[in-house]
């Protein structure tokens, strides 16, 4: 399938950011939910009980739901059949309450593999400025 | 703590279908407003054949094929002190819902930091689909605090 989208190699520059992607605040709901559909069953996510007999003072969400939304922060700036790799590393716990925010920047330009791609540094981090994901995409490029 | 005899251990492989409603649930569950994640029409007409496996849901389902405890068991963790440390994944080829694939994965790393307080398990899977063809690979480490 071709490339044809509004993000063009040419046009974009070491530097430039992705549209950011900011959710709404993470709470009971918005976990129980990503348990039933992530299929992560691990009850610190969605058990106060657990949670607080595992030494938490509360149940705090799945590191994958915000590697989710980095996943989101790539597909809404191009089709996912252009990402070639996503990676992170979860810095921080995310707590009910938190409201996570994806950003991006374009960290170099290259070719490989006979492809215009983009290398990425991605973040997602919460209302107060602190890392939660730290990571690294590759994007091809028209 | 685990075992660095377990880095090169297989964990055997498995195979799983890709459900349409789990992606439209999953699509929910992390707040997808692009209609290609939930609408055959509109993942048809952005050119793919019916919705998309979307970037992370590979992980999920590489959980799914294995028993959690099993794995805890066996590299001597506690469910209640894990907690996710790195995930990356290398992409190959889209998976689309009706796609049966298969998971290969393999203990790839043990070692520790923080003289032992801090303990990591990296496993690696090679996914492919049902043809055969190369969709990922999916890399997870988990901590054990």
């Amino acid at each position: 399938m071709s490339l044809a989208n509004h993000v063009q190699y040419s046009d974009i520059q070491v530097g430039e950011q992705l549209p950011l992607l900011k959710l709404a605040a993470v709470n009971r709901t918005t976990l129980a939910l990503y348990c039933g559909a992530s299929g992560d069953h691990n009850p610190i996510h969605v058990d106060i009980d657990f949670a607080r007999k595992s030494r938490m003072p509360d149940v705090f969400a799945h590191g994958m739901l915000s590697a989710a939304y980095l996943g989101r922060l790539l597909t809404q700036w191009v089709p996912q059949q252009q990402v070639r790799s996503l990676s992170v590393r979860f810095t921080g716990i995310t707590q009910l309450g938190h409201i996570p925010t994806c950003s991006g920047t374009v960290t170099e330009k290259f070719e490989e593999n006979g492809e215009k791609r983009v290398r990425l540094a991605i973040r997602c981090a919460n209302q107060y400025g602190e890392d939660k994901l730290l990571g690294e995409a590759v994007v091809v490029l028209a | 703590m685990a075992d660095k005899h377990l880095i090169g251990h297989k964990l055997g492989t498995f195979t799983i279908d890709v459900e349409k409603g789990r992606l439209r649930f999953f699509a929910k569950a992390i707040g997808e407003t692009d209609a290609i994640y939930t609408d055959e029409a509109a993942a048809q007409a952005a050119g793919h054949r019916t919705l998309p496996v979307p970037p992370t849901f590979l992980k999920c389902l590489d959980g799914e094929g294995r028993d959690l405890n099993t794995f805890l068991n066996l590299v001597n963790f506690d469910l209640g002190r894990i907690l996710h440390a790195e995930q990356s994944f290398v992409y190959h080829q889209m998976a689309y819902a009706g796609d049966v694939l298969t998971f290969d994965a393999v203990i790839t790393d043990v070692y520790e930091k923080k003289g032992g307080a801090l303990q990591f398990v990296v496993t690696e899977s090679r996914v492919t689909n049902q043809h055969g063809e190369h969709i990922a690979d999916v890399r997870s480490s988990l901590v054990q605090r």
